[in-house]
């Protein structure tokens, strides 16, 4: 079975987190970046699965900057087979149908039984790239998996929905999205990160995939404006002398929030 | 002419699985209700699309598609997609909103993606100028506010719950015709099973949208003591809320989640307990108007951001907090 998993570089959510007030695009040079959580929990899936299925080959594939390399070679230190990098100049400030275009040719031309994606990343948060690339390869999409069972030729898991919980199931292909529920990734032990560096890895071009940045046929959603929030101050700290309920009551009532 | 309005403004409605309006419907057509004329999109199993129709007319619709289909419940999102496209298509509307939730967004994806749309995820106001419909976004946890908009088009925008304050006022005489959907043949997941989340017997506000929360954190300790945080909300009459420490540890389910992956909220009043106030913690909340923090740790990052800070034990604090506001009420 071949399995692509899909990994996004974000920048490190401990950090400072900055967008360019001119252009509205990650500041990528304001903070660490590392390896999406989320990305390295849907690794483990297949990392796990591949464990007890000699044959699985687990691909991951990433469209980021180029400079993003070191974060992927992350991901096969883990243990993934090989990486797909799609970078390309004219991607900088991608929306999310460009991001989706762009994935979903790469995971066309590599082939893929089961595509494992997170259910949304920590910096777009759009939670949509899983559904659309479905669409575009027209497979059937599984979202929002808290639970996953691959089977050789079907995938299946419980989706945590809105106000309900489903069992869904689908034969493969398809594209599934998994929650923070499922567990934390495996550490690249000295031997993963040595083997990191002789596995295959390749980076291709839009021009290479067929797909166009700008495309008569492709609307895109653009940002036309961009402010930062004033930075939030703190207020009165007291320090619990035996009556500090009584104090955040009066507080409550002062400002008419109780 | 056509018989919808040069305005329109397309709202996919979301449905219980028990055959519901969803309660935040009144939200998301008050949302389009503010840039243009709301029609109504109503997928429904066969025979409900009329009940749905009639309680989507009462928070506003003046124009209600109805689609029945008997795989609604049976397979995922491309039912709703193919109604979608079906109701663009007949509509021609100037934009297209759906709820920013597991569903919406999963339908409203598939849609941009087969239209070449322009999807705008995660809006918490929408407007409209000369060239047409544009959608706010709160960033990086509320520190950036960015506008965005199709380059040409009617953008998807997806609206998140709770965020929108207008309503549209009842509409008596809607207009309510059936809808001839194309299926689009392509595969779909099946839902083999749904349990839908029974509503709670307390009258406890819903997280998302909620005007007063409290929150509580690892320092509660256990699943048991957790129940000091619901008695605070009930007296407040707020919503509950934890941080991922708290639902790791399994003392609430991950819905109550506040922060980057979780819930974002933005009440009148959050009241975090036994919360360090983690930057991703943080982000999901730290754009309420007021913040009351209770923590043992003088140097918790939660009293950066607290009007009312007190450093002290939540299970000394919050009893007597409980007690006053008792009396005084
Ligand atoms: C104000 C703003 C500024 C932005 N600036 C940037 C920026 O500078 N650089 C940037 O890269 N993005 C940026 N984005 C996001 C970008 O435009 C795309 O939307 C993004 O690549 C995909 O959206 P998402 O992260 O919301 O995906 P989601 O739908 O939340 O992602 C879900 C899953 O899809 C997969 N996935 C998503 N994107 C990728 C990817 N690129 N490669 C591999 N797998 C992926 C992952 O498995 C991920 O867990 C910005 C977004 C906003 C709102
Ligand atoms: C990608 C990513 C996404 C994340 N998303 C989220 C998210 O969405 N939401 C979220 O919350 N976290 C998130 N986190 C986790 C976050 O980093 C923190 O680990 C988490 O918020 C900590 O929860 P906590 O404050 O309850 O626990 P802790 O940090 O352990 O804090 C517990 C606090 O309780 C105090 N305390 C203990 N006992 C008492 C007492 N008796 N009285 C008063 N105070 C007491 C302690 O002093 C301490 O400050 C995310 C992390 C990552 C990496």
């Amino acid at each position: 079975m071949k399995i692509i998993v899909l990994v996004k570089e974000v920048p490190d959510t401990y950090g400072d987190r900055k967008l360019s007030l001119e252009t509205g695009i990650a500041d990528r040079a304001a903070s660490e970046a590392v390896l999406d959580e989320i990305g390295e929990r849907s690794l483990e899936v297949a990392l796990s699965f591949a464990d007890e299925n000699p044959k699985t080959d687990v691909v991951v594939m990433s469209m980021s900057p180029e400079s993003s390399k070191a974060t992927i070679v992350k991901a096969l230190a883990m243990g993934a087979a090989s990486a797909v990098h799609i970078v390309d100049d004219t991607l900088s400030g991608a929306d999310l149908g460009l991001t989706a275009e762009a994935l979903a040719a790469a995971i066309s031309r590599a082939g893929f039984d089961l595509v494992i994606a997170g259910n949304q990343s920590t910096d777009g948060t759009g939670g949509v790239i899983p559904a659309m690339v479905a669409e575009l390869l027209e497979v059937p999409q599984l979202t929002a998996l808290r639970s996953v069972t691959i089977e050789p030729d079907s995938v299946g898991g419980v989706r945590v929905s809105d106000n309900a919980t489903l069992t869904v199931s689908s034969r493969l292909p398809a594209v599934i999205s998994v929650t923070e529920s499922l567990p934390d990734a495996r550490f690249a032990n000295f031997k993963g990160i040595l083997a990191a560096k002789k596995k295959p890895y390749e980076m291709i071009s839009l021009a290479e995939l067929g797909v166009q940045p700008d495309n008569a046929n492709s609307a895109r959603s653009i940002m036309v404006a961009v402010s930062e929030a004033p930075p939030r101050a703190g207020g009165v700290k007291i320090v619990d002398q035996g009556d500090a309920g009584e104090k955040i009551a009066e507080f409550l009532i002062a400002n008419r929030v109780a | 002419m056509s018989e919808f309005a040069e305005d329109s403004i397309v709202v996919l409605a979301e449905v219980t699985p028990s055959g519901e309006l969803a309660r935040n419907m009144a939200a998301l057509i008050g949302a389009a209700s503010l840039v243009g004329t709301p029609v109504v999109l109503v997928v429904t199993p066969p025979g409900a699309g009329a009940d749905v129709a009639r309680a989507a007319a009462q928070v506003g619709a003046a124009h209600v598609l109805v689609a029945e289909s008997a795989e609604v419940t049976t397979l995922l999102s491309v039912p709703a997609a193919d109604a979608l496209a079906a109701a663009a298509e007949l509509v021609q509307p100037d934009a297209i909103l759906v709820s920013n939730s597991i569903e919406g967004r999963d339908a409203a994806a598939r849609f941009a993606a087969r239209t070449r749309s322009a999807l705008c995820v995660d809006a918490i106001g929408v407007a409209r100028d000369d060239e047409g419909v544009l959608a706010s976004h709160s960033v990086y946890g509320g520190t950036y506010e960015v506008t965005s908009t199709a380059t040409f088009g009617a953008p998807v925008i997806t609206v998140r719950q709770g965020a929108i304050e207008a309503r549209a006022s009842a509409v008596a005489a809607p207009v309510i015709r059936s809808l001839e959907v194309a299926a689009s043949g392509r595969r779909a997941a099946s839902i083999d099973s749904i349990e839908e989340e029974t509503q709670s017997a307390t009258t406890r506000p819903e997280l998302r949208g909620a005007g007063k929360v409290v929150s509580g954190g690892r320092g509660l300790g256990s699943k048991e003591k957790f129940e000091l945080v619901d008695q605070l909300a009930d007296v407040l009459g707020a919503a509950v809320g934890a941080s991922r420490a708290a639902v790791d540890a399994g003392y609430v389910p991950q819905s109550y989640q506040v922060g980057q992956t979780g819930v974002s909220v933005s009440p009148q009043l959050y009241v975090a307990l036994g919360i360090s106030g983690a930057i991703q913690h943080r982000a999901g909340m730290q754009t309420a108007k007021t913040i009351v923090a209770i923590n043992r740790d003088e140097d918790a990052p939660i009293f950066e951001i607290a009007d009312f800070g007190v450093v002290g034990d939540v299970f000394t604090v919050v009893p007597q907090l409980i007690a006053a506001l008792r009396s005084r009420a």
